[in-house]
């Protein structure tokens, strides 16, 4: 892998757990537990689709090959995708959908906060402007599991079963591809492993005001990264791909 | 009481529009607490940069004033125009007076 293609697999795996985790938040859409949460979990998805759009718009460049945002996202298929198997899984309850993105925003924020120092310009401004909705995000997902662990009995026990459907799939964000050696080296991308002290700080706060126990975790499921999903992500996928590819020429 | 539904409490919102004008009502949601309802308020009424500070506050700890007394309460007003300071010149450049 040259060194140029090893960044357009970075930033496209960037792009690719926003895009995801935002098309995953948007089927809330109408069917959130009442009309103010599903405008949070909306307005998040719409969020991590900016993020996707610079990103994957960058990787495009990067490559070379004419692709831009677009055509990365709506015309790949699953195995060319490199999200992690985090954001694809299907949202469950509530609960379940907090577990993940308290998850996902905590790694992501201490991800891009690293990123923001990235000798690669284009990537530490889009860390940089990420960042501050990141945080947002971060903060109100550890809001919901501090209220749903900490409030009755039936909300904690579905927070509690939220998490442990998740856990498998924590390694994943903290394992750095071979490719990555040579980015990490050149200060272009981060080490993911230096990411996993501030997660599990920022865990164990806030799995303390929710009196949810810390996590045993399983053994872990990886493969995204390298393309290989659970069969979750080809409906998404579908769904997601189906109006562009069907009508390629279609205009909003 | 185990399938009682318990409905989160209402609470309204006010959004100052810039810094300088006063904060202003803006609508209400639902949330469990002063926190989530500020959350709440965020994205439901500051989506479209609407807003530099938010205000939330228990609907059920707003007294308010009864429209069967609107007679007694505001009519008393109606003949005293010279609570108007009328006389005054307001210079031009002062605006949101």
């Amino acid at each position: 892998m040259t060194a140029n293609e090893a960044l357009f697999d970075y930033a496209l795996r960037l792009g690719d757990d926003a895009l995801i985790l935002s098309q995953r938040l948007g089927e809330w859409c109408g069917h959130a537990p009442a009309i103010e949460t599903d405008l949070t979990l909306t307005n998040v998805a719409l969020d991590l689709i900016g993020q996707a759009m610079l990103l994957l718009g960058y990787a495009g460049e990067v490559e070379g090959k004419g692709r831009d945002a677009d055509k990365l996202a709506f015309h790949r298929d699953a195995t060319k995708y490199r999200n992690c198997l985090l954001v694809e899984q299907p949202n469950g309850d509530f609960g379940r959908t907090i577990a993940r993105q308290f998850i996902f925003s905590t790694y992501q924020r201490a991800l891009y906060q690293e990123l923001t120092r990235s000798s690669d310009r284009r990537l530490a401004e889009i860390a940089a402007k990420a960042l501050k909705e990141t945080i947002y995000h971060a903060d109100l997902a550890a809001e919901w599991v501090i209220r749903l662990g900490d409030g009755t009995e039936e909300s904690h026990e579905r927070m509690k079963a939220g998490f442990e459907w998740y856990w498998r799939f924590v390694e994943e964000l903290f394992t750095a591809e071979p490719a990555d050696a040579a980015l990490i080296g050149a200060g272009i991308a981060v080490d993911p492993a230096k990411l996993r002290a501030p997660f599990d700080a920022a865990l164990a706060a806030t799995f303390a005001e929710a009196t949810l126990a810390l996590p045993k975790y399983p053994r872990p499921i990886t493969g995204g990264r390298k393309g290989r999903h659970s069969e979750h992500l080809g409906h998404l996928l579908a769904e997601m791909q189906f109006l562009p590819r069907a009508y390629p020429d279609a205009v909003w | 009481m185990a399938n009682e539904k318990k409905e989160w409490p209402l609470w309204e919102v006010f959004i100052r529009a810039k810094n300088g004008l006063s904060h202003r009502h803006a609508g209400s949601v639902h949330a469990p607490d002063a926190d989530i309802a500020l959350r709440h308020a965020r994205d439901t009424y500051t989506r479209r940069m609407e807003g530099v500070s938010i205000w939330v506050i228990r609907s059920s700890d707003i007294a308010a004033s009864d429209p069967a007394d609107a007679g007694p309460i505001f009519e008393p007003a109606e003949s005293k125009v010279y609570r108007h300071p009328t006389f005054y010149v307001v210079p031009d450049h002062i605006k949101h007076i």
